[in-house]
């Protein structure tokens, strides 16, 4: 038999490899959304979570070390995946299409590579911008020093359309993303039965839209009211 | 009856070490009944009776049971029909003018021997690495002696229709062999014949697999589109389940 890391270099332990980073994403993501719509929470709401969470400290710096290795493992597997199937196949077809359904070619499948580098880049000006970003200092309940006011941060940058608009975008593709990976996961891990399988892809397409709609609601919000909507309170 | 004309555009290709080309020709005697091999043969003994090279192709049964065709038509691997191997398919399937791509399947493990014939060895050498079982040899054994449940003799049967002709390597944007390797291995590990030596089979099969320069699973589900005998791609799962017992979590 191979060794463990014979087995998970294999083409099954590869799959196996992107499904469990790709619905560790998903978790992360789903955690990161319901953070995010403390905004329409309480005047404090969102800075007293990103307090909270701040406050984990060495827990929060091994949860993160974690994240940044899901995401290398994901996207280094992923990118390597759509990179070899080049020597796979190097002499390319003159015409080639799909024969439809049961396929599951989509938009969504065939652009898993494209959607995943564009995000990948995203990161990193997200964090550099809502991390690192300079902010105003404001005070929270129950806190006797002062603390970076991270909800006018995220609020005076999406009143910019730049901003807003390229976030929407970015969180569109994410939903293409998933749109064929939460199946597909499903399927790295062994899911085998065809009926549920079926049910599965609807369900999936669906949370999908939900993550996607959820996350590009926020920038769209903020800069169609000017930040003033009823749906925030100061 | 009427008589279409087609417009073919066919791949030359003299051996594996050479370039490859598209070829033009124009049949306008085609029958809407002819299958699509025989109206290659109509255009092949054109070509003989005009002191020009056949196209060479692959084929046996034509029926669909012997797995040996495997042209890629207008891009589809057997062509446009679902469940239906090249050999099945009728020109009644396109329309008088129509113009149709014949491609070999394209592959780095299936290199091109001539023209629309490659070499599928790699499929025989998956099977040689873990596709038998262990039983001894001599007199029939009693059928019923022993039993299978209902459910994994219907699957065990559902897969074991694949006739590895190869469509699905064709089709799949990786040229991943998966559906073909999880069908061998799913026929097989389904029954109590294949037990004994369901783990060392399916690393032994996924190990040649990869070994054959086929590319990964993506989970495009193309090769249960094209697959002639509809062979589900459940049977993917199953193998990554087993290769994972009998690897990671054994
Ligand atoms: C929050 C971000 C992300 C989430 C939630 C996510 C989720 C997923 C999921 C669930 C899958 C299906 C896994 C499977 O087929 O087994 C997947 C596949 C994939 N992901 Fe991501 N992903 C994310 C970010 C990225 C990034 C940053 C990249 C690359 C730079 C990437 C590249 C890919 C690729 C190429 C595949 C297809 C793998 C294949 O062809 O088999 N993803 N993703
Ligand atoms: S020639 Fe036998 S399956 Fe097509």
């Amino acid at each position: 038999m191979p060794s463990l890391l014979k087995a998970l270099s294999s083409q099954v332990g590869r799959k196996l490899l992107t499904g469990l980073t790709g619905v560790a994403l998903i978790v992360f993501i789903v955690v990161h959304l319901v953070g995010n719509l403390t905004l329409f929470g309480p005047p404090d709401a969102f800075n007293i979570y990103a307090y909270k969470l701040h406050s984990l400290g060495p827990l929060l710096w091994l949860a993160e070390i974690g994240l940044v290795a899901v995401f290398a493992i994901h996207s280094y597997i992923g990118l390597s995946i759509w990179w070899n199937r080049r020597k796979a196949r190097p002499q390319k077809y003159h015409v080639y299409s799909s024969k439809g359904a049961p396929s599951r070619q989509s938009l969504s499948s065939k652009s898993m590579a494209f959607t995943g580098v564009v995000m990948l880049i995203f990161i990193v000006f997200h964090v550099r911008a809502f991390k690192y970003g300079e902010t105003t200092m404001t005070s929270i309940p129950g806190v006797d020093y002062p603390v970076k006011d991270l909800k006018a941060l995220v609020i005076t940058s999406f009143l910019d359309p730049v901003m807003a608009f390229a976030y929407t975008f970015v969180m569109m593709l994410l939903g293409v993303h998933l749109g064929h990976g939460i199946w597909s996961a499903m399927i790295s891990l062994t899911l085998s039965n065809p009926q549920r399988s079926a049910a599965v892809y609807t369900a999936g397409t669906i949370i999908a839209a939900l993550l996607s709609v959820g996350f590009l609601f926020i920038p769209l919000y903020i800069y169609f009211t000017g930040g003033q909507g009823a749906l925030i309170q100061y | 009856m009427s008589q279409m004309t087609i417009h073919l555009k066919i791949w030359r290709q003299e051996g594996p070490d050479t370039k490859g080309a598209f070829e033009n020709h124009t049949l306008d005697t085609v029958n809407e009944h002819m299958s699509f091999l025989e109206m290659l043969d109509v255009l092949n003994e054109e070509l003989i009776l005009a002191g020009n090279e056949p196209f060479e192709f692959d084929y046996d049964c034509r029926e669909g049971i012997c797995g040996s065709c495997n042209l890629v038509i207008n891009g589809r691997a057997h062509g446009p029909k679902r469940l239906t191997a090249a050999c099945q398919l009728h020109m009644r399937n396109f329309k008088d003018g129509d113009s149709i791509v014949i491609e070999p399947a394209r592959a780095a493990a299936f290199p091109v021997i001539k023209d629309l014939v490659v070499d599928r060895s790699a499929f025989d050498r998956i099977i040689a690495a873990g596709g038998y079982i262990t039983v001894r040899t001599g007199s029939a054994p009693e059928a019923n002696s022993i039993p299978v449940e209902l459910e994994d003799s219907t699957f065990s049967f559902d897969y074991a229709a694949c006739i590895g002709c190869g469509a699905c390597v064709a089709a799949c944007p990786n040229s991943s062999a998966s559906l073909f390797t999880a069908a061998k291995l799913s026929h097989l590990n389904r029954l109590p014949q294949g037990e004994p030596e369901r783990e060392k089979r399916v690393v032994a099969m996924v190990e040649q697999m990869e070994k054959e320069g086929f590319g990964d699973c993506s989970n495009y589900g193309e090769c249960e589109a094209v697959c002639p005998k509809g062979i589900s791609i459940a049977s993917i799962a199953e193998m990554r389940r087993n290769y994972i017992k009998a690897t990671i979590a054994g």
